[in-house]
């Protein structure tokens, strides 16, 4: 793929990077990525990111994960091998579903918490031996850098960064982002 | 300052008068002789019986001649000749108790739903003063104003107990400690220790001294605090919320024990002070969220913003889903194991309460669990008072299982007697909580957190 030039402005506080950020988006640029070594309260609402759906998968998922507990203990306790023990109606899922809600519940959450994780790793990109996408070391210790495309507007783009408060402004060639 | 609107104050007047004369009526009908009840049950039976009908009311008729001609015979001979007879005198005397019963059970319920709902606001307000909370405090004159309920409250709940007597708690029936007396119960007779009836005011009024007390001095304390140059007051407040939180989970154990479990005095539950408290708290911080919504509404809250609505509504929804736990603990622990002597608490509720048994659980979990998982539903006034009134409602129900299967088994209705003695503690609850809300400002001067709360934005 072609080679692309993306500009890399790194501050060293998040105040001074939220204001940028809004200064940024206020001039219309599109800010392709922010890199920061701990979450910064209100970043995603400043970049007017999309919230997040992963609360909703998480209770389709607990939902599945309770049927199956119901439809799996119906099948064994009542269907399969309805015997008697010690005394428990195993006539119907409904007369004996005290003793079942232990379980129904702990895989409710089993499923909802264990797919949600899934889900976080498969939508976030992230597993094992995976190569790291850090464009710059400091940014998981102290440092905060964005990233944005260039279209032809570097000199405009610098100018405005560096009234950003922004400590170093890179101009870097791109390989196929990702 | 709050003033309070004349309309709110005639609505809840209204609704203190239609309650009393509803619970007048309840207790003018109550009044039922055993031949009433005897003509009754044969009526009642022949409806049932359809084609029997004639067969029923004479084995009626001839239960009276035997009964009497019974009386005074010899006893062996009697039990022998009229054990028909009997029984059936004694079905009529049980259902002429529990007739009798109703109007007292009816209104018991209600005044401790209210009273449960100032105590449940009160042990909030102290856990939000003793942890600190910083997004609360714009909220606490709201708490202090519920929680000015609680004496008189708390005074009527044990005035009923006291003149309703045995008509709610059987272990108060003449002669059932003295060995040898026909109501003699031997189980009742080992617990009299506990439960006799000085014993039972005497303690009533330390668990309501103790809680009102701990009410007066931390309105005290927060009053001072709005004029003071120091935090002293909030330092006082602070510390006597720590005490009270500890002689609060001592006593609302013991008080449950006491108001709730005693009607049943053959059947005990270890964790039954808790699931009182649950219930009493989600009660307590629904309230907390109706009386803000409304206050908002009227423009005199606003500094209460759907941040704070969202806290609380989190608390709605957390606390409904541990009373579930309780609820579900109790039941399945006792279901499980069948013991005779436990499993008859429940025997009872599923076969004569089946739809107000399984109701409850429909509105004080599947309902709030679903409407409020949402963030943004938590945030949105009328969604909240919806759920809000469905979970009052939901507990209401939840106390009204709790008596009435002891009091009058299977003759309950939600009629006339319960809904009148709702409207009037409603009435009356509306009317000292909103007059408690105009004798101070409706937000906290000078207390620490105030600024934060204020601010306060999740």
């Amino acid at each position: 793929m072609e080679a692309s030039k993306v500009i890399h402005a790194i501050y060293t506080d998040d105040d001074v990077l939220m204001s940028a950020v809004k200064k940024v988006k206020a001039e219309r640029h599109h800010i392709e990525e922010i890199y920061t070594p701990f979450p910064v309260h209100g970043l995603d609402k400043a970049m007017g990111l999309a919230p997040t759906r992963i609360a909703i998968t998480a209770f389709i998922y607990g939902l599945i994960g309770l049927t199956v507990a119901i439809v799996m203990m119906n099948f064994i306790m009542i269907e399969d091998w309805p015997q008697n023990i010690g005394g428990k109606p195993s006539f119907s899922y409904i007369e004996n579903m005290p003793a079942f809600v232990p379980i129904m519940f702990e895989l409710t959450v089993f499923f909802a918490a264990h797919l949600m994780v899934i889900t976080f790793y498969l939508r976030s990109r992230m597993w094992p031996f995976k190569n790291a996408e850090n464009p710059d070391p400091r940014t998981t210790d102290d440092h905060f850098l964005m990233e944005i495309a260039i279209h032809g507007n570097e000199n405009e783009l610098e100018s405005l960064l560096a009234e950003t408060g922004a400590v170093e402004i890179n101009i870097i060639d791109k390989e196929d982002g990702h | 300052m709050y003033t309070f609107s004349n309309k709110l104050k005639t609505f809840s007047i209204i609704l203190m008068v239609l309650g009393l004369l509803g619970v007048g009526y309840g207790f003018m009908t109550s009044h039922k002789s055993l031949d009433e009840v005897k003509t009754m049950l044969a009526e009642e039976a022949s409806h049932h019986g359809g084609g029997h009908a004639e067969e029923a009311h004479v084995v009626a008729e001839s239960h009276d001649e035997h009964a009497e001609a019974a009386t005074h015979t010899d006893e062996s001979q009697a039990h022998a000749t009229a054990d028909e007879a009997h029984h059936g005198d004694e079905h009529a005397e049980h259902v002429m108790h529990q007739i009798h019963n109703r109007p007292w059970s009816a209104l018991y319920v209600a005044a401790f739903f209210f009273m449960m709902i100032a105590l449940g606001v009160l042990a909030f307000y102290a856990i939000q003063i003793a942890s600190q909370a910083g997004w609360s405090p714009v909220l606490f004159r709201v708490m202090e104003g519920i929680t000015a309920y609680l004496l008189p409250g708390g005074l009527i709940v044990l005035a009923i107990a006291f003149f309703a007597d045995s008509h709610l708690f059987v272990w108060l029936k003449e002669g059932i400690t003295v060995e040898g007396h026909e109501n003699y119960d031997k189980l009742v007779a080992g617990k009299s220790g506990w439960l006799n009836k000085t014993g039972f005011f005497i303690r009533g009024l330390i668990f309501l001294g103790g809680w009102v007390l701990y009410r007066q001095f931390s309105r005290k304390f927060s009053i001072a605090q709005d004029t003071a140059d120091d935090n002293r007051n909030f330092k006082k407040s602070f510390r006597i919320a720590a005490g009270f939180l500890v002689f609060f989970i001592y006593t609302e154990s013991m008080m449950s024990w006491d108001w709730i479990m005693s009607v049943d005095p053959h059947w005990f539950s270890t964790l039954f002070g808790w699931y009182v408290f649950a219930s009493m708290f989600v009660s307590g911080i629904t309230v907390i969220a109706l009386i803000s919504i409304y206050l908002k509404s009227k423009g005199v809250l606003e500094f209460v913003n759907e941040n704070h609505l969202h806290d609380v509504a989190k608390f709605m929804f957390a606390f409904s889903i541990f009373w579930t736990y309780l609820w579900f603990s109790q039941f399945m622990l006792i279901w499980y194991s069948n013991i005779p002597e436990e499993v008859t608490y429940f025997v009872t509720r599923f076969a004569d309460y089946k739809l107000p048994f399984l109701g409850m659980v429909v509105m004080n979990f599947v309902f709030p669990i679903l409407m409020l998982m949402n963030a943004d539903y938590k945030r949105i006034p009328w969604f909240v008072v919806m759920a809000g009134l469905v979970i009052l409602f939901g507990h209401y129900i939840d106390i009204f299982n709790m008596i009435m299967p002891a009091t009058v088994g299977d003759r309950w209705f939600i009629g006339i007697p319960e809904i009148s003695s709702v409207l009037l503690f409603a009435g009356l609850f509306i009317f000292v909580v909103f007059t408690a809300l105009t004798k101070a400002p409706l937000l906290v001067k000078r207390y620490p957190f105030r600024k934060e709360s204020e601010e306060f934005h999740y």
